[in-house]
């Protein structure tokens, strides 16, 4: 998207530069091009680059959408200030989400207070906490490690700080030490 | 020498009364529009220091210089201001300013409101600002998002100032919408028929429109919040059945059309400037025309994209993406036309060309941003984030400001009579350009190195410290830039050359007058044949100052102006204009009493001023119309027409149709909520008995048919006017107690849970209507006793109709709408 822009742009200052210096006839007689200013590029061009970009854009996002099942479903409840998760066995934690890495994980994710949202920027789009509401997000680590996480919506003064970690742990290694999966 | 009595005595008629009254009881479009722009240009300023103050806190992580208590305010009135103080009122002082200028008449359709509009707007704004200072302002964003914004989690007053200052504010907005609308299609010159409109006329048509049916839907929302903090109806609450998206969904069907609604009245300007400064007529006019009205129906239909991240199927977000990604259709139309209308004639690189320039750089890429910004995928990891910021600013800025900078030098001339002083303003330009996109083109950088949007600090490891420092100093750049175009508007104000009339040698009606400009425009009132009359004649001014257009007399005090064929611009009627009044002014502090009672929870003073202000509209209503109708009137060229007193389709019709819709978007908004909750919200249905029963929607279905059918009774034969208006009331009236009835038997009580809310709100918008109805039914009774109304005049008759009207069919679908709710469904 980012090169399309910048060729567009380019497109739209060269015609602009080139229209300032050259020299028209202003004698308010001209015919009017206007099948090649309307039709062409403010029609045609747009309509066309729209359309490829619109097929991209959903098929991106109907392969983000989860398909098949999820190796395990976690709760998550934001509040202010923190973020608590749960395990499908009752089990709970507070600021740190501990995934197996490799696998896709499903996050139910709700408010107990005000709105929220939560974003865990290299693996996932945003998903909002509202209360009242549980909103699915699949993220999936493909690399064992930590990532930041954020609350991407504004919720009071404790906004900035509003935060967490998630460490995505390698399974083999787990297993290996004898612990089961937290 | 004829000109010269012709314009004493104009000025006599048209002219403000003399001393501080005259400042207060002014009804000049002139005058208002003035303060309109003046006072959007200080509230710009105190935006601008609130911005800076953000800068100053984010220059550097872990900064010391506000806490997060401080800053949420700051945000919070950065936007709201920037938004609603600001870029809605400075459209709307354009509009007021210009509009009868470019369509040939001497003033707008209801002048008084005008005055009111801007009394509201200087209160409004002034709790605001007051609030601001007071260290109690709105806190929570400026989308205001419950539950953060609801009595829990904010108990103090802050959100209700937000609530309470906008939607007095927004008074102003609506008046000026019906109002633009209203004047473009009838008061225009002779034979400006549709398609020989000056192309700003549409752009504003286009918005005034945009207006009437985007505005209901955030004022309704601002209704239901303010309810919920004062008396506890939880209709955003999800253990009680209500929604928090219910708030998401009214503000950004308001908030995405109101984008356009600020882009639009620029781009007319730069439609008009652009063809003037490459003196070449405009390419592809019909293209344009077509091209705004597809931006201003399509705007409406992509409010989710907002709402990207709250859990909407994808499905659904892919129409809302499709629908965002098209609007940039219409607007690469306009873009091409312009640079087509730049290639096609010879440029002169005055002052406003720079600002011109500046926006094409500035627009087309917020506008590329804002296309990705579409595209799902991309928004949920942008969306709130830095990125959009730099986006929005880019639209906004680029799509507003830059082009409302080239307007302020190009219409400077014409409001003052002087040209400007010195260069003062090239060097303004590129501290505003270089500035701005020093502030925020790598602020979209920043975005996707994940810097939220609204975080007072940051961590110094987060890596952001150098993009935010640079933002920083460009944002102080950009604040002496404005300071520097704010010195040379004063200077050119004050010292500037007297310049010639129509200095551009440009197109449009409003140079054909003398500048600055007198109070009733135009001596005498011009007969167009082509959409550029000044290029077909540059004299044409000398001759309407000379009396020998139409309506070149002056006749004891009647304030009088032409109106047209909507369509045709034949002259149809002689509108006659009331002058100076202080009623608006004492109506805008009434309800600014209401306001108040409700903001200081004085609400046992509430009522009394909400019966004020009916009794001040009932007070209004009653100055207009006579009893001394002069009959056809001679407007010259030897055309006789009648005045606005004996004609049906009368401004005060049209403005009434209007105000209907809009009242009807809000109603639609209710039912929309209503329908929302119950399919989306949680705990539903509610618990308890309530709704099924027939007896009560059949009888007020029955008292409102007898008002519709009571309404009519005198528009077939006049004599059954009186009796069929007080068979209307009391038609009302039974319906308002059948209403009530049947709210207090059926409905629970409106805290127990958003259904009873959203009932007992549906109720009480149906009282009022009715209540509404009804008081216009007995106003026209007693004219019609008076003798304001007659079979020749039957003008207030109608107008009656249409309230009342409203009033019985709100009330016919409240009643079926409660009764089928529960079992019955």
């Amino acid at each position: 998207m980012l090169g399309g822009s910048a060729i567009l742009s380019a497109l739209v200052f060269a015609l602009l530069l080139v229209a300032l210096f050259r020299r028209g006839v202003a004698d308010r007689k001209t015919p009017e091009r206007k099948r090649v200013w309307i039709g062409w590029l403010g029609l045609g061009m747009p309509i066309a680059v729209l359309m490829v970009l619109l097929a991209f854009a959903l098929s991106v996002g109907e392969r983000n959408l989860p398909t098949g099942p999820a190796a395990r479903t976690i709760d998550v409840r934001a509040y202010n200030y923190g973020w608590e998760f749960c395990d499908e066995d009752g089990r709970c934690s507070e600021g740190m989400l501990r995934i197996p890495a490799g696998q896709p994980v499903d996050l139910d994710i709700t408010s107990s207070d005000v709105i929220h949202s939560l974003w865990i920027p290299r693996l996932a789009g945003k998903m909002d906490a509202i209360p009242g509401q549980v909103n699915r997000l699949r993220i999936e680590a493909s690399v064992p490690g930590t990532y930041e996480a954020v609350c991407a919506e504004y919720c009071g003064i404790g906004h900035a700080n509003h935060r967490f970690v998630v460490e995505a742990y390698d399974i083999g290694e787990s297993v290996a030490a004898g612990g089961t999966a937290p | 020498m004829k000109a010269i009595r012709l314009h004493r005595d104009l000025t006599r008629i048209w002219g403000n009364e003399p001393g501080w009254r005259g400042v207060f009881s002014s009804v000049s479009h002139t005058d208002l529009g003035k303060r309109f722009v003046v006072a959007a240009a200080v509230f710009f300023g105190i935006g601008g220091v609130l911005a800076m103050l953000i800068r100053a806190q984010l220059a550097t992580p872990e900064s010391a210089f506000a806490g997060p208590e401080v800053y949420g305010q700051i945000f919070t009135m950065h936007g709201s201001i920037m938004m609603f103080l600001f870029a809605i009122p400075m459209l709307e002082g354009l509009a007021i300013y210009l509009l009868p200028k470019i369509l040939g008449a001497r003033d707008l359709a209801y002048p008084r409101l005008t005055a009111l509009g801007w009394w509201c707007y200087l209160f409004g704004g002034t709790i605001m600002i007051l609030a601001l200072l007071g260290g109690v302002a709105p806190d929570a964003g400026w989308f205001l998002y419950p539950p953060l914004s609801g009595k829990e989690y904010t108990p103090g007053v802050n959100s209700d100032v937000w609530l309470l200052g906008i939607t007095f504010v927004e008074i102003s907005a609506m008046c000026a919408a019906i109002e633009i609308v209203v004047t473009i299609l009838k008061f225009r010159a002779a034979n400006m028929g549709l398609t020989r409109m000056p192309i700003m006329a549409w752009y504003l048509l286009a918005t005034a429109g945009m207006m009437v049916f985007g505005f209901p839907p955030l004022i309704l929302g601002s209704i239901l919040l303010e309810v919920e903090r004062a008396f506890g109806w939880p209709f955003f609450q999800p253990e009680f059945g209500g929604s928090p998206l219910l708030w998401q969904h009214l503000f950004w069907l308001f908030g995405h059309p109101e984008v356009y609604i600020i882009f639009l009245p620029a781009a007319g300007a730069l439609s008009t400037i652009i063809p003037v400064m490459a003196r070449t007529p405009l390419i592809g006019y019909g293209a344009i025309v077509t091209a705004v009205m597809a931006l201003a129906f399509l705007s409406f239909g992509l409010w989710v994209h907002h709402m990207f991240t709250t859990g909407i199927p994808h499905m659904a977000l892919g129409f809302f993406s499709a629908a965002s990604v098209l609007v940039a259709i219409p607007t690469a139309v306009q873009i091409f036309a312009w640079i087509g209308t730049i290639w096609a004639g010879r440029p002169k690189f005055t002052l406003p060309m720079y600002y011109i320039l500046g926006f094409f750089v500035v627009f087309v890429l917020g506008g590329l941003t804002g296309v990705m910004l579409a595209i799902v995928p991309f928004d949920q990891q942008a969306h709130d984030t830095a990125f959009v910021t730099a986006h929005l600013h880019y639209v906004l800025v680029g799509g507003f400001v830059f082009p409302m900078l080239a307007a302020a030098y190009y219409w400077m001339p014409h409001a003052t009579g002087r040209t400007r002083v010195m260069r003062l303003g090239i060097a303004a330009f590129w501290l505003i350009f270089i500035g701005f996109n020093l502030t925020f083109l790598h602020m979209h950088l920043t975005g996707l190195l994940g810097m939220p949007r609204r975080v007072y600090t940051y961590p110094a490891e987060a890596g952001w410290t150098w993009l935010n420092l640079i933002s920083s100093i460009g944002s102080f750049m950009q604040a002496f830039g404005f300071g520097l175009f704010a010195i040379d508007i004063a200077l050119q104000r004050r010292i500037g050359n007297h310049a010639r009339r129509d200095p551009w040698d440009a197109e449009t009606l409003e140079w054909a007058m003398p500048i600055p400009p007198t109070q009733y425009n135009f001596a005498s009132l011009p007969t167009v044949d082509s959409r550029e009359p000044l290029t077909r004649d540059r004299k044409i001014g000398a001759g309407l100052a000379a009396g020998k257009g139409l309506l070149g007399r002056a006749i004891d005090k009647r304030r009088e102006t032409l109106a047209v064929d909507m369509v045709t611009g034949a002259p149809e009627h002689v509108a006659i204009l009331p002058g100076p009044s202080l009623l608006p002014l004492f109506t805008a502090m009434v309800i600014g009493g209401f306001f108040l009672s409700m903001l200081l929870s004085l609400y046992w003073l509430t009522p009394l001023f909400v019966v004020g202000t009916a009794i001040m509209v009932w007070r209004w209503a009653g100055t207009t119309g006579t009893t001394r109708d002069p009959g056809p009137i001679d407007v010259g060229a030897g055309v006789m027409l009648p005045t606005s007193f004996a004609v049906g389709g009368s401004v005060g019709y049209w403005g009434s149709v209007l105000a209907s819709a809009a009242n009807g978007t809000l109603f639609a908004s209710l039912v929309f909520g209503y329908f929302f909750l119950w399919v989306v919200a949680p705990n539903w249905p509610p618990p308890g008995e309530y709704g099924a029963y027939l007896l009560e929607p059949l009888l007020i279905t029955a008292a409102a048919a007898l008002a519709l059918l009571g309404a009519r009774m005198g528009q077939y034969d006049f004599g059954q006017a009186s009796v069929g208006s007080a068979l209307a009331a009391i038609g009302l009236a039974l319906a308002i107690g059948g209403l009530l009835w049947a709210a207090l038997h059926h409905l629970p009580g409106p805290t127990e849970h958003a259904f009873a809310a959203v009932g007992w709100v549906l109720t009480s918008y149906a009282i009022f209507s009715a209540a509404v109805g009804l008081l216009t039914q007995c106003f026209v009774r007693r004219r019609i006793a008076s003798g304001h109304a007659n079979a020749a005049w039957p003008h207030e008759f109608r107008i009656a109709a249409v309230w009342s009207d409203y009033g019985a069919g709100v009330t016919i679908v409240v009643a079926w709408l409660l009764a089928l709710s529960g079992d019955a469904l």
